[in-house]
């Protein structure tokens, strides 16, 4: 004479599978999200209500600051093995030699601004020290002027790896006058650069 | 959300004593919450984090004086804009010398009330009268001149202004006639 017990649904679904799938996706982000480096030298980029992001290879960042009262510029570029083909052939014209433990850490690094001759000293440099170490800008006058060869040496360095031209952005300060804007837009257009990016923050809809 | 034990409390059969069953399941409920909104944060900066840009495409650069070709436009279709120190912006419409009617040089601030309803209402009259003229796909064209005293600010504000107002045909300029000098280091009015 049993009851007919109504057997108990549990509610509970099992979440193992789907905690699995999260944690896996968690790793995965967190993995390929970079931490955000120190700039080298901080901007304050003015706004824009342009809303176009800007590409993550084949891109070189010119960066325009003042650092002592002098506006100075940083050389970026993205992409390890572009960067260290472009320091290889900067190498062989100017006749500085670096290990290839510098170069590995060259491949690594962000933005930097010394002429070619100190450069392994800042190579040597912890990331956190490189921000402190007053980095001059690169030289860029007409005696010296190894900026262009940087940009030159990059392109080729870009063409012969990724097979693609290489995009310019500029990142200036806002309060940067214009001749120093001028005369970095100038030498990319001495080699036929004539599309760049202009690097600009976001601006409030309501302007 | 607490896990309910469905595997009865069947322990009176049969009068042994048998240890209780523990539940071998934990509860994911709150780890799978916190995973979720930890992808959501790391989706989310990874995207945001890329800085914008705007995109600048400048002529040709000709270095030979020979090849150099002087495009004649209209000077009723054009625009000149100079920026001059602290914000300084000069406009006028046409020839300097020979202004446009109402195009005389103006000062004007950067802006949304400032060159921004200036350049709507212009390019509005430049149209009508290219339309008048049989051709009105022709546009106003926008000469920028920033001078050495602007700031690159200045230069991103007003072709943000041209983004905005949709000038198509817009140039920047780096030579200065002496009657435009004398405009921007004149006093402000």
């Amino acid at each position: 004479m049993g009851k007919i017990k109504m057997t108990k649904k549990s509610t509970s679904t099992d979440m193992t599978a789907m905690c699995d799938v999260a944690f896996l996706l968690l790793t995965f982000f967190i993995l390929t999200a970079t931490a955000k480096v120190p700039e080298v030298l901080p901007v304050d980029t003015p706004q824009s209500t342009v809303q176009t992001k800007l590409p993550a290879t084949d891109l070189s960042m010119l960066t325009i600051g003042k650092s002592n009262g002098k506006s100075v510029v940083f050389f970026d570029l993205k992409g390890k093995e572009i960067r260290q083909r472009t320091l290889e052939l900067m190498a062989q014209k100017y006749n500085v030699t670096f290990t290839p433990k510098e170069s590995e850490e060259f491949g690594l690094m962000e933005s930097f601004g010394v002429p070619i001759q100190s450069l392994s000293q800042i190579l040597d440099m912890k990331a956190a020290d490189r921000a402190k170490a007053g980095q001059t800008g690169i030289p860029k006058d007409s005696l010296d002027n190894q900026l262009k060869d940087w940009i030159l040496y990059a392109r080729t360095a870009n063409i012969e790896i990724n097979d693609k031209e290489l995009q310019f952005a500029i990142k200036g300060d806002a309060k940067e006058q214009y001749p120093a804007i001028k005369e970095v837009m100038d030498m990319l257009q001495d080699q036929k650069v004539n599309s760049f990016n202009l690097v600009t923050g976001l601006r409030g809809k309501n302007f | 959300m607490a896990e309910l034990n469905t595997d009865g409390g069947g322990g009176k059969k049969g009068g042994k004593v048998r240890s209780k069953k523990q539940n071998s399941k934990v509860d994911l409920t709150a780890m799978v919450d916190l995973a979720f909104l930890l992808i959501t944060f790391f989706m989310l900066t990874t995207t945001l984090s890329k800085p914008q840009s705007m995109d600048l495409t400048l002529p040709d650069k000709e270095d030979k004086p020979e090849n150099k070709k002087d495009v004649k436009v209209d000077e009723n279709r054009t625009m000149t804009v100079l920026l001059g120190e602290n914000g300084k912006l000069v406009r006028y419409v046409g020839i300097l010398e020979t202004p446009v009617a109402g195009g005389t040089p103006k000062d004007f601030a950067y802006g949304k009330e400032g060159i921004r309803k200036e350049l709507i209402t212009r390019g509005k009259l430049v149209k009508d009268y290219s339309t008048a003229k049989g051709k009105p796909k022709d546009g106003m064209i926008v000469i920028i001149k920033p001078s050495k005293k602007s700031t690159y600010r200045n230069l991103v504000d007003i072709l943000d202004e041209m983004a905005i107002v949709g000038v198509g045909t817009y140039a920047i300029v780096n030579e200065f006639t002496p009657g435009e000098q004398k405009l921007l280091e004149g006093k402000k009015e």
